[in-house]
């Protein structure tokens, strides 16, 4: 291409070439889905500090590291062992990983919405093209994916680790995707319940808490029932595992393993039958609607 | 370019207060003062302009465009202002308002390019990039202007921009203000309480006072000139425990003219014609005082809050206002 004769004699001139003055915006404007997936993107990146200070990384990075380098130690040992059967499963490894979950989601789902209530920034985004449904909509599948980020990383290492030990490339495939499925389901339920506390508070340390505190609470409370109910037997009796229905944590674990049909012993945690498994199908999708609804609810009012 | 907000027979009710009353008003291009006491009504107007709360009764457009079944395609339009602080302290000016770009529809390199142009508009250089926790108010309110103007709307809405402002800081936020509609081309909607403010920026004032319209003129006849004189005297050179006022009010009084006092020593004399200037010189003379003023008295609008009543009185209620 060659320069236009303006082009060279401005710089022939030496003289200033950039316009200072105020252009106007002649682009694209594309409008409510593209806006929606940039708050979604941009949730996404918050939820790992990214776009915001150091200090804010600190926590969920440390939370991304953990399950990872627990999974890697797996999976060399295994590795190293020249093991034949792997030393724990998919979802097992899900349910090992826990409470780090539980810590992501409670610090994290407050960046998510109560830092935006706290700085009033929410009437930025709507006096923009996007609605309120859609800021919700981006926010949940924001937290969502980034829960599923912590998890389905550690499954992958696992995996990647089962295959270079040469153990059985079926089986290992199969199990995987188990554990993606239940990885996906703790992710929906999970951020369904982090994201209607936090939209409750503009305060980030009282979501934080409360997060926790109903994570936690709810576990412990399955397992004092649990245990109440035999659990703590050799052979724990079918009853005690409808405990699990207290506790979203348990629920999720009991779901998975009576479906895909890890139960080994009675002392795996599992839907007791099939028409449990349903009811507990049903507990798991009607929680998650049920939150996502109070969260859209309480937006609607701003 | 047309009408850019038209409201006909606006009405919000809540269940306990009706916020706005049948608003009807006209916005042409240009600087446009709305004023109002605190709960006049300015910021319900505002949702209700951004199509963000639906009206109790009435209809309007903004750009044209209906505010009931448009509002997506109006807020791509305009910018809005927030009031209050709405800014996370942990991210930069950069950061945010390319996100506040991109939530209007800018694509992502566009949205890059106008925030750096904007930020610079706007007076801010290389503070911009760092976290906005530690700005002053005024550099906070340049920002919350920036992502009001990051998209380049046809329309502004400034809810309050010089809250906060020490003298300087609100002297150059009505200059950005200003140069918002004349180097940018950019229409605005400014609301404020401080009415001076608005005297100096506004070519056109919107003045509501309990969700009804009391007024809406050009800045210019709100402060033209009164059919009434400011009269000052100096004190008497010999006789300093005279009252050098009361005289001149007498012999003013004498000659048929109505005299006021407003304040201690500044005498408010009714214009007749033009022999009134005159007798005043005369008088002042024959009583051999200096004069030190003696001039035509302009409007405020500060004065159409102060004598709310008697307007109302004169014009026949507060919806025929617009008409004086």
């Amino acid at each position: 291409m060659h320069p236009s004769p303006d082009a060279r004699t401005a710089a022939a001139d030496g003289g200033v070439i950039h316009n200072i003055g105020y252009r106007r915006y002649e682009g694209p404007r594309l409008g409510r889905g593209y806006a929606t997936r940039s708050l979604y993107q941009q949730s996404l990146r918050a939820a790992f500090g990214l776009g915001r200070s150091g200090r804010s990384k600190v926590l969920p990075m440390v939370v991304l590291a953990l399950p990872l380098l627990f999974a890697l130690v797996v999976a060399a040992v295994q590795i190293f062992m020249k093991m034949e059967k792997p030393v724990l499963d998919y979802t097992e490894l899900l349910d090992g990983i826990g409470v780090l979950t539980w810590i992501f989601l409670a610090a994290q789902a407050p960046v998510l919405l109560s830092r935006d209530l706290r700085h009033h920034t929410v009437p930025l985004y709507f006096s923009r093209p996007i609605t309120r449904a859609d800021y919700v909509r981006a926010k949940f599948a924001a937290m969502t994916s980034a829960m599923l980020i912590v998890t389905a990383g550690p499954l992958l290492v696992l995996y990647i680790g089962a295959l270079l030990g040469r153990m059985d490339f079926g089986h290992h495939t199969v199990h995987l995707l188990y554990g993606l499925a239940a990885a996906l389901l703790y992710a929906v339920l999970y951020s369904a319940i982090g994201l209607l506390i936090a939209a409750s508070t503009p305060r980030r340390g009282f979501g934080v808490a409360s997060i926790m505190g109903v994570m936690s609470i709810s576990a412990v409370i399955a397992r004092i029932v649990y245990a109440l109910a035999g659990g703590e037997w050799a052979d724990v009796p079918e009853k005690a595992n409808w405990a699990a229905m207290l506790s979203p944590s348990w629920l999720v674990n009991g779901f998975t393993n009576q479906v895909f049909g890890l139960v080994t012993d009675s002392r795996v945690v599992h839907a007791p039958g099939a028409g449990a498994a349903v009811l507990f199908g049903a507990e798991i999708l009607l929680l998650t609607a049920a939150c996502y609804w109070f969260t859209d609810r309480r937006y609607r009012k701003i | 370019m047309s009408t850019v907000i038209a409201t006909d027979g606006l009405t919000k009710r809540f269940p306990r207060v009706t916020a706005l009353d049948q608003l009807t008003v006209e916005v042409q291009p240009g600087v446009v003062g709305l004023v109002g006491a605190n709960g006049a009504g300015k910021s319900t107007l505002i949702k209700i302009l951004l199509g963000l709360s639906p009206a109790t009764s009435g209809t309007g457009r903004v750009l044209g465009l209906d505010i009931a079944t448009e509002g997506a395609a109006i807020r791509e339009r305009v910018g809005y202002m927030p009031e209050h602080d709405c800014l996370p302290p942990d991210v930069s000016a950069t950061e945010f308002v390319v996100h506040m770009a991109r939530m209007a529809g800018l694509p992502a390199a566009a949205a890059r390019e106008r925030t750096a142009d904007i930020l610079r508009h706007v007076g801010l250089y290389e503070e911009r990039y760092r976290p906005m926790g530690g700005y002053s108010t005024g550099m906070k309110q340049r920002v919350k202007l920036a992502q009001a103007l990051v998209h380049d709307p046809q329309l502004v809405l400034l809810d309050e921009p010089t809250n906060g402002l020490d003298p300087v800081g609100r002297d150059e936020m009505l200059g950005l203000i200003r140069r918002v509609h004349t180097d940018f081309g950019i229409s605005v909607l400014v609301t404020t309480h401080l009415l001076g403010e608005l005297e100096r920026t506004c070519d056109h004032l919107v003045v509501i006072d309990g969700g009804r319209l009391l007024r809406s003129s050009s800045t210019a006849s709100f402060t033209e000139a009164t059919q009434v004189l400011a009269v000052e005297v100096t004190d008497h050179p010999q006789d300093a425990l005279a009252d050098p006022d009361a005289a001149v009010r007498e012999r003013l009084a004498a000659a048929g003219l109505s005299v006021a006092m407003d304040g201690s020593r500044i005498l408010l004399v009714e214009i007749k014609d033009d022999s009134t200037y005159d007798t005043v010189r005369d008088t002042v003379a024959d009583l051999g005082l200096g004069l030190v003023r003696l001039e035509q008295r302009r409007h405020r609008v500060a004065e159409i809050f102060t004598q709310p009543a008697d307007r109302a009185e004169r014009t026949g209620g507060p919806a025929d206002a617009s008409v004086s």
